[in-house]
């Protein structure tokens, strides 16, 4: 007879599953970190190559010359900038027009919910101004974006100044298949998530903005660049968009083998790259950078400007200039070239980039992990789950589970989160009444009290519980939980992997080991220490109440970033991680 | 000395043909008397430049020995000239920094863009176009005319791409050469391919008069040449390059053969190793002239004496047209595929049959292996 069908044979599996289950468990575990942490080990990645056979090899020619007269109208925009207290519109308008551009302008204005205390804007109102080169033989059916910021004060005047100089540039060539769109965004993320909006013809944010004049065709990539220096030592890739998404992994490739054909220092996470793969400190800071990577991807925020793009599958990275202390500087004209290479590869496509990786990790600039090997430690995470479920359902099998009563306490659950959803935002005017707090914090210390109020249900509700918990009924509802947590977080880990991931790590053990009287840890602990090891990895540690302070900086961030961009780890934690953690909580003080 | 040029004179004229009657049967017995030419290019795409300047390199040979535009079949799967890429619009370039423009100014494609297809191919060589087809667009060839047949593109083992969305195979391609012979739309035929792995596709041949020359044996690639930066594609591969600068030397007088166009490529400069196929050849390759197919030479001598051809040319023997004769049909089925090396099973094989064995025996208890051996 077959394995599983023979029944002595079944019953000596079922006994070995229930014999072994927590040694298994905990191997599982075991294994599923020391995976992770193997993942930045050089030998088991890959190094990065060039997938899309219309952009071929680096092979162009650079000719761009200007550099110097890119740094000089860097600086006429700066002096304009002050003058303007803001975004110099005019000066702008004229000056693309003076290089050839179709130039348009866009108005665009939005209230937050509650006052930003990190940008410090509650009443947003802006321009945004964007020039359209157009391909001089082609049809105006695709395109490609080059993008600025306009930040206040004296950051990133170089970069518009580069962008105008690129512009003259351009505009001299023959060779364009695709329009160029160059664009200066005002207020960074809301400026550019208005400019999407209006040329995709959406509105998903609930922002006020006047629609565009002027269209280029589909996009097929876009390039933000940050510049603050004359000078730079090395240029640094950002890739981390909205929601954990991240470019198409050629976009990374192309700007490498860029790099290393002109000869530029590049970064990833803002850290270099070592040789020593096989030294301990080699090891470690392959690993740093791929847990700093890791912890962007969860946080679920777009790390610069080009985070917004991704939602539209445009694929789209920052390039930020870094000026540090090296001997070793690179001037405007070499980045002027970088970017001149790089549009002209990119004018090569002839389809969207597909032929590369969407999801991925990168150790370093020059190796990625990809889906296929990072996942499997997930997976043994997850099995723990399913593991626990197994042993619950058998044990469970003699008295039949009734399903009836664990309702009750799944509906309570989802409606604290649904209030922890929901009152932050909308009592922070009853807050501000009553408290002494500014908005921005009423609306975090709400956020936290509603949570607290969450915790100590169990101990209110069970009086409302009929059915009276049984002996078993605590099974029943943790073998619903366990099951739910195993499909919530199998969903997450699969749009995002790294919130998956971190979510797994610290919920899963807890909620295997559950039972009514063992001690557990809440998510909010899981916040806190993420934003410690995230503070940590970055070399710059943080003391405890200045990460008091940070965490909840990032709890009203969060907050922000779903009501202005569409974020969803607030509303998944809110929603379904939040309730599925008090069914565990449930469980604890069941009695 | 006036009685020495006298001499040489009479002696130059005594060697044209001294009885003119008895050499014109040798004179119009040659084999051959119109050439034609098949240029494809079978790949589009801007990155895929080198595949349209090969063919327009090949093109202007040709041209340039002697074939008209009316005997040449052009066919060019993308407009590299007028893409919007081209930073020259309308030149190909065959040489970096610009040196010479394949494209030129009398350039006729006569099949573009997605007509280049494996049907309008095929059709073209057998002959069965539809009645509205233009006269540009047929080869009108007949049994005296010698064809050259030139393919480049992107190619596996067996097979040549066309356009992204289809393949020939070796196989039909054979056939279409065997349904030429047996219309008697060819005298004599040589077939050059510059592809990846280009000897699989004259591997399956088996018409008579049929000389192939591939640029790279099965299982190596065709590499390109050299890339231009200031067009930032590569320009043309190496094999049609070297073979370009070999024709630049040919004139239409000149008496190379085929044993020098082996020559052409040799594995230093090509990198991959050049194949050819003369087996199928009736003459001596040796004998065949460069110009018998890249150039359209005419036979002509210049004679003051009158020729009264009243009697007719005794060597011609009456042919009464029948099925045309091919190679013996034990020949063609036993062209084997050559053979493979043995590779011993993976490691992957044997460890997928050794736990299978394994788990079989865990099962069901070792007393069983004494029934199976």
């Amino acid at each position: 007879m077959g394995l599983l069908s023979d029944p002595n044979r079944r019953r000596a599996l079922i006994s070995l599953l229930t014999r072994l289950n927590a040694p298994i468990c905990v191997v599982c575990y075991m294994a599923g970190v020391a995976w992770f942490m193997g993942l930045a080990f050089e030998p088991f990645t890959l190094r990065t190559y060039m997938s899309e056979n219309a952009m071929g090899s680096t092979m162009v020619e650079e000719r761009f010359p200007a550099g110097e007269r890119a740094l000089g109208t860097g600086r006429e925009f700066s002096a304009h900038k002050k003058k303007a207290g803001g975004m110099p519109v005019d000066w702008l308008v004229k000056t693309m027009q003076s290089r050839g551009l179709e130039v348009f302008t866009q108005r665009f204005s939005r209230r937050l919910p509650f006052p930003d205390e990190d940008k410090e804007r509650y009443m947003v109102k802006g321009t945004n101004v964007y020039g359209i080169l157009r391909a001089p033989r082609a049809p105006r059916t695709e395109a490609l974006v080059l993008s600025a910021p306009c930040s206040p004060g004296d950051d990133n005047n170089q970069a518009v100044g580069v962008l105008l100089g690129l512009a003259q540039y351009f505009r001299n060539q023959v060779f364009w298949a695709k329009d160029i769109i160059f664009l200066v965004n005002e207020h960074d993320l809301i400026g550019m998530q208005a400019w999407l909006e209006g040329y995709h013809h959406t509105n998903t944010t609930g922002m006020d903005w006047s629609p565009l004049q002027g269209r280029g065709g589909s996009i097929q990539a876009a390039l933000s660049l940050e510049l603050s220096s004359d000078v730079v030592t090395s240029l640094d890739l950002v890739l981390e968009g909205l929601n954990g998404q991240l470019p198409n992994l050629d976009l990374a490739n192309l700007f490498y083998a860029f790099c290393q054909k002109i000869g530029v220092l590049c970064t990833t996470q803002g850290k270099l790259q070592r040789n020593d793969w096989d030294s301990v400190s080699g090891y470690s800071h392959a690993v740093q950078t791929m847990m700093l990577m890791v912890m962007k991807q969860a946080s679920g925020r777009p790390w610069g400007d080009h985070g917004l793009f991704l939602r539209y599958h445009i694929e789209a990275a920052t390039i930020k200039g870094i000026n540090s202390f090296r001997q070793y500087k690179t001037d405007a004209t070499t980045i002027g070239r970088l970017l001149e290479g790089m549009y002209r590869k990119l004018n090569n496509l002839l389809e969207r980039l597909h032929q590369s990786y969407f999801f991925y990790l990168m150790p370093s600039l020059s190796h990625f992990v990809s889906i296929g090997y990072y996942m499997p430690a997930f997976g043994l995470l997850a099995l723990i789950l399913l593991l626990r479920a197994l042993d619950l359902w058998i044990q469970l099998a003699t008295p039949p589970p009734g399903v009836l009563s664990v309702l009750t306490p799944l509906v309570i659950s989802h409606l604290t989160g649904v209030a922890l959803y929901t009152l932050p935002i909308h009592f922070q005017e009853i807050a501000v009444e009553h408290f002494p707090v500014s908005e921005t914090e009423a609306v975090v210390l709400t956020a936290i009290a509603v949570y607290t109020a969450g915790l100590a249900l169990p101990h209110n509700t069970h009086r409302l519980l009929t059915g009276r918990g049984t002996e078993n009924g605590w099974k029943v509802l943790k073998l619903v939980a366990v099951l739910y947590l195993a499909v919530l977080l199998g969903c997450t880990a699969l749009i995002n992997f790294s919130l998956g991931f971190i979510l797994a790590l610290t919920l899963v053990p807890v909620a295997a080991f559950v039972t009514p009287d063992l001690c557990s840890a809440t998510p909010a602990c899981t916040l806190l220490f993420s934003v410690f090891l995230f503070q940590e990895l970055q070399e710059m540690p943080v003391s405890f109440l200045d990460g008091w302070m940070l965490y909840l900086s990032v709890i009203s961030q969060g907050i922000l970033d779903h009501a202005l961009y569409g974020s969803l780890v607030y509303p998944l934690v809110a929603l379904l991680v939040y309730p599925c953690w008090l069914l565990f909580w449930n469980i604890l003080f069941w009695k | 000395i006036i009685f020495y040029i006298f001499s040489t004179l009479y002696f130059q004229l005594s060697f044209s043909p001294l009885v003119p009657q008895e050499n014109a049967g040798q004179f119009f017995s040659s084999g051959h008397t119109n050439n034609w030419a098949v240029l494809v290019c079978t790949s589009r795409f801007w990155f895929n430049y080198r595949h349209v300047a090969n063919t327009l390199s090949v093109y202007r040979s040709v041209k340039r020995l002697g074939i008209p535009d009316s005997h040449i079949v052009l066919m060019l799967a993308d407009d590299m000239a007028c893409n919007h890429r081209n930073p020259k619009p309308a030149t190909v370039f065959s040489h970096k920094n610009m040196e010479l423009n394949v494209y030129g100014d009398d350039v006729e494609v006569d099949y573009r863009g997605y007509e280049v297809t494996v049907e309008n191919f095929l059709r073209v060589l057998t002959g069965r176009l539809p009645p509205s087809t233009p006269r540009s667009k047929r080869l009108l060839s007949d049994d005296r005319s010698n064809i050259l047949i030139y393919l480049t593109g992107h190619g596996g083992n067996g097979f040549l791409k066309f356009q992204d969305s289809e393949e020939i195979s070796n196989v039909e391609l054979a056939d279409a050469f065997e349904q030429m012979w047996q219309k008697r739309r060819y005298n004599e035929l040589l077939f050059i391919i510059d592809t990846c792995q280009g000897a699989s596709m004259y591997e399956r041949f088996y018409s008579p008069n049929l000389m192939a020359l591939a640029s790279s044996q099965v299982g190596e690639d065709s590499l390109s040449h050299q890339p231009d930066l200031a067009i930032g594609v590569h320009l043309m591969d190496r094999y049609t390059f070297y073979l370009l600068e070999f024709l630049e030397d040919i004139h239409p007088s000149s008496k190379a053969n085929m044993n020098d166009l082996f020559k052409v490529c040799p594995k230093s400069q090509c990198v991959s190793t050049p194949g050819h196929r003369t087996d199928l050849f009736l003459r001596d390759p040796g004998s065949a002239l460069i110009t018998d197919f890249f150039g359209s030479v005419r036979k002509v001598e210049i004679t003051m004496e009158t020729i009264n051809l009243t009697e007719p040319i005794q060597q011609r023997q009456k042919e009464t047209y029948s099925y045309v004769d091919q190679l013996p049909v034990s020949e063609i089925i036993h062209q084997k595929p050559k053979q493979k090396d043995w590779h011993p099973p993976d490691g992957f094989i044997l460890g997928l049959w050794t736990l299978i064995l394994l788990v079989f025996f865990k099962t069901y208890g070792m007393k069983h292996l004494k029934h199976i051996f």
